[in-house]
């Protein structure tokens, strides 16, 4: 490391290496509010599973647990490709931080293609929030009369709604990521944002892989 | 204040944790094939708590990182903690109190909860007199 000024360094750090822990745990104080964001939800998921189990169970089984699944290996292999971006801008090669970060993008635009499926078909058959519900899919498959299906329909909507939100966002930071490498603004010296977007993403999948189960598998 | 260079995880651990990741998200989509009964969501989130440990510790980071980091996650799991738990302990209790108490604040409550109606009984309640019900009707709950 240089002992000269770099023009990363803003004047009230002390050096390149306290800059980019606080800007570390910066993003780990938003992560902590993401996670008590979603935490409200967790919570009327608890609720109402609790309150009506046998429709939560019944309403669990009509989701397409294949499209779920293809959704989890998605992500969790979008993550690998953002951790691999870091590993790379770290050893200081920017064709493939950028590669990676590309095929970061490429997988979040495919879990969306695949939750727009998913979407289009619960507003098609009905199998929407509340009162909005017409479905009599789970009646047909049960036999017998189910309470409150929108109660499930809900849940599930809001938490993968604001799940998708975050996929979104996300996407566009990767893509603001992905310009500033091309830029040539980020090297092995100085990757902090491209670190704390990574940060990001991962807590989206880490929300993913609780989502999954619950709404899916139980 | 630590002045070492960051660490450099290499590939291998990636890939491993990538691999670890797989086999149980796998692991979780085939035991649902089996019916254990309420040991499903059990099971189901120990896999989860367990995947999300593998993804804080090493694509995270917080195994090699400052402490700080993992103390400032680890809050937020204390709270979302609390957050459930005692909502759920609420939710399932509360009945018990209105036995106590003789009294049901929200009978519309209970409806929407899809509980059987609750018969209000106060002539097996010793501890209750009558006066005690209709000094509670007038009361805002």
């Amino acid at each position: 490391m240089s002992s000269n000024h770099t023009t990363y360094l803003q004047h009230h750090f002390a050096n390149k290496e306290q800059q980019h822990e606080s800007a570390k745990l910066g993003m780990w104080a938003f992560l902590v509010t993401e996670v008590l964001t979603f935490a409200g939800l967790f919570c009327a998921y608890a609720i109402l599973r609790n309150n009506f189990p046998e429709t939560f169970k019944a309403c669990g089984e009509l989701l397409n647990m294949e499209l779920g699944l293809i959704n989890t290996i998605v992500l969790i292999t979008s993550s690998l490709t953002m951790a691999l971006s870091i590993y790379f801008i770290q050893n200081n090669n920017k064709a493939r931080t950028i590669q990676m970060l590309a095929l970061t993008l490429i997988l979040a635009a495919v879990f969306m293609v695949i939750k727009y499926f998913e979407y289009t078909h619960k507003f098609h058959v009905g199998q929407l929030p509340s009162k909005f519900y017409f479905s009599n899919e789970v009646e047909n498959i049960i036999g017998t009369e189910i309470t409150n299906p929108g109660a499930f329909f809900s849940v599930y909507f809001m938490m993968t709604g604001l799940h998708a939100i975050h996929i979104i966002g996300g996407m566009i930071v990767i893509s603001w990521m992905m310009y500033n490498t091309f830029k040539g603004k980020y090297s092995n010296q100085y990757y902090t944002p491209i670190e704390v977007t990574g940060l990001f993403w991962h807590l989206v999948d880490l929300i993913w892989i609780f989502l999954f189960p619950l709404l899916y598998l139980i | 204040m630590t002045s070492k260079k960051h660490h450099i995880i290499p590939l291998q651990t990636y890939f491993l944790v990538f691999s670890a990741l797989m086999v149980l998200t796998a692991l979780t989509v085939l035991v649902t094939y089996v019916d254990l009964g309420s040991f499903n969501i059990v099971l189901a989130m120990f896999v989860a708590i367990l995947k999300a440990t593998l993804v804080l510790l090493f694509f995270m980071h917080l195994y090699y990182d400052n402490k700080t980091n993992l103390i400032f996650f680890i809050s937020s799991v204390i709270f979302l903690i609390i957050f459930i738990v005692f909502t759920l302990i609420d939710i399932n209790y509360r009945k018990e109190i209105y036995d106590i108490e003789g009294v049901y604040p929200y009978e519309s409550y209970q409806d929407l909860n899809g509980l059987e109606k609750i018969h209000v009984d106060h002539h097996d309640d010793h501890s209750y007199d009558q006066s005690d019900e209709v000094h509670n009707k007038g009361k805002d709950y």
